[in-house]
């Protein structure tokens, strides 16, 4: 066989895989609305550890990283903080969002809001600005896919028909069996991950320079200034860092879907433990740093960041390994973006459509609205895909300057008693039209600050304000939050 | 919701301190550690030190919880 045909062959039978266990996960219960959606509130430890660890193993972490530490070298250090952070902060929320959402039936973020806060509107406005965000998400994962199974196949399989079966079998294995099918083939692909991570990290540096040591003590003597903030960027310097590591590891768990993935956990000590120990996991992460440094030296004159591992991966591994992560990479991208759309499609049916524009609706109904919805949003986000462009952290980055203006309502709607639904909207809708106008015009950063760090605390400084000088009446509040 | 104690809070902030503020501090080179550049080293070091002062809250947390007023 020509390596072509290795990889192709390694990489069809890693996503056929993948993809099987997919369709026969959950094949033999009743989908009905919350089996669908949130599995039945009944996955322990093990599988919510899965669920939440495959969402963080993304693209994002895949491409993105290993990209921007190679392109823009000492800022990308931010994503190994604050993914770290991230669980510090969930520990102090997430269980008590757990205890709100099983006494109230809660099944996504905006449930939560027009629980908490007795306002439709507020909660429409919270769906619209998730969905919102995770366009670029999508669009990221997406990209990724065209990207590794190109590469991976020595450029046989081009990046858009490699995103449009990509998308295909997500749009399928989803509309077929909902959460259940995600959490089984992120088992799969996380084995293949970590492989994949741990060779990469270790076989890139060790082929290249003969162990990892020695690839920094060269990199070190040639490029120095690339190891440190601001690297190669002229304004990604420490109070960019410090502004991006706190925006995103409060918007961490904001994204709709891992905070509907709170929903399906058993117990909230279960979300406790796991937040005690899913820092660990984030220790591949650092891997991903070293083949990323390790291609600056390999490649020093390459335009496209997010394309250089992979390039030097064939270069330096053989077919069948080049299969694997070939096959790996792609399901990395699959499953958030199964996620992904799952989450967008339950948020359209359940919490915008039906609110507010037909509240008789059965909630078979919804069911068969939302997968109607996901074969919808994969076409309109693999058109955004093939037309659209920005690095893979970029187009993370801007995602979470959206979400993260959710945090607000989220954390002083179970701490604080005073916050008002009146007051939250007002936050939000400040936060987003600030981020956005800062992304849109490039003023991002701004004074040396992430722009949507900015917008999050206008955001904080808004809903505390407002919520002092309304009226609020102890009826409004929440009984079981007290 | 019952907010979280002090000590938790506090133990909690340590991780916080370490990497994320202080990043002037430790962003350098030198001195290499195991290989690794300084800054790549102590994150890396603070990613294994976080689930241990997370166990810390966790411990202080679920002994509060054992509170009479609470399902065992």
């Amino acid at each position: 066989m020509t390596p072509a045909a290795t990889a192709l062959a390694v990489m069809a039978a890693i996503v056929a895989i993948g993809t099987a266990v997919g369709f026969l996960a959950g094949s033999r219960r009743r989908m009905d609305l919350e089996q669908w959606s949130v599995g039945g509130r009944g996955f322990g430890t093990v599988l919510v550890f899965l669920l939440m660890a495959g969402e963080v193993y993304t693209t994002f972490a895949f491409l993105g990283v290993s990209g921007w530490a190679y392109s823009r070298g000492g800022p990308a250090l931010y994503a190994l903080a604050y993914l770290t952070l991230a669980y510090v902060t969930a520990f102090f929320f997430l269980p008590q969002l757990w205890e709100v959402g099983r006494r109230h039936g809660m099944q996504t973020q905006p449930d939560f809001f027009s629980v908490v806060y007795r306002n439709p509107y507020l909660a429409g406005f919270v769906c619209v600005v998730g969905i919102l965000a995770f366009v670029p998400y999508l669009q990221l994962q997406l990209a990724g896919i065209g990207i590794i199974v190109s590469v991976a196949s020595f450029g046989h399989i081009g990046r858009i028909t490699a995103m449009c079966v990509g998308t295909l079998l997500v749009v399928a294995f989803v509309f077929a069996h909902g959460v259940r099918a995600v959490a089984w083939v992120s088992v799969v692909k996380d084995f293949l991950m970590l492989f994949a991570a741990i060779v990469i990290g270790i076989g890139i540096p060790l082929a290249h320079f003969g162990g990892i040591g020695a690839m920094f003590a060269a990199l070190a003597h040639a490029h120095p200034e690339h190891l440190v903030m601001p690297g190669a960027t002229a304004n990604l310097g420490h109070s960019w860092y410090i502004s991006t590591v706190i925006l995103t590891s409060c918007g961490f768990y904001m994204w709709p879907h891992a905070f509907g993935a709170t929903f399906t956990a058993k117990s909230a000590d279960t979300l406790r433990r796991n937040a005690v120990v899913l820092p660990i996991y984030s220790l591949t992460l650092a891997l991903m740093f070293f083949a990323g440094f390790a291609v600056v030296l390999i490649l020093p004159h390459f335009s496209d960041g997010d394309l250089g591992l992979l390039t030097v991966a064939s270069r330096t591994f053989s077919p069948w390994f080049l299969g694997v992560i070939g096959g790996a990479g792609a399901l990395t991208a699959m499953v958030p973006a199964a996620i992904l759309l799952l989450t967008a499609a339950t948020l359209f049916a359940k919490n915008l459509y039906r609110p507010l524009f037909a509240p008789g609706m059965s909630d078979d109904g919804v069911a068969r609205l939302a997968r109607a919805m996901v074969v919808v949003l994969g076409a309109t986000s693999l058109g955004l895909a093939i037309h659209g462009g920005g690095t893979l952290v970029s187009l993370l980055l801007t995602g979470y300057a959206m979400v993260t203006q959710c945090f607000p309502g989220v954390v002083l709607g179970l701490y604080w008693r005073r916050v008002t639904g009146t007051a939250v909207f007002i936050g939000m809708a400040a936060g987003v039209l600030i981020a956005v106008l800062l992304m849109s015009t490039h003023r991002d950063p701004i004074a040396g600050l992430n722009a949507g760090f900015v917008a999050l605390c206008v955001n904080f400084a808004l809903t505390i304000a407002a919520s002092l000088a309304t009226r609020t009446d102890t009826a409004e509040l929440l009984p079981g939050l007290t | 919701m019952r907010r979280p104690s002090l000590g938790a809070l506090g133990l909690a902030s340590l991780p916080f301190a370490a990497m994320c503020f202080s990043v002037a501090l430790w962003d350098r080179v030198q001195p290499m550690i195991l290989g690794l550049p300084f800054n790549l080293f102590w994150l890396t070091l603070w990613i294994v030190l976080t689930p241990c002062c997370m166990w810390g809250v966790y411990r202080l947390e679920s002994s509060r919880n054992r509170a009479p007023d609470h399902d065992p």
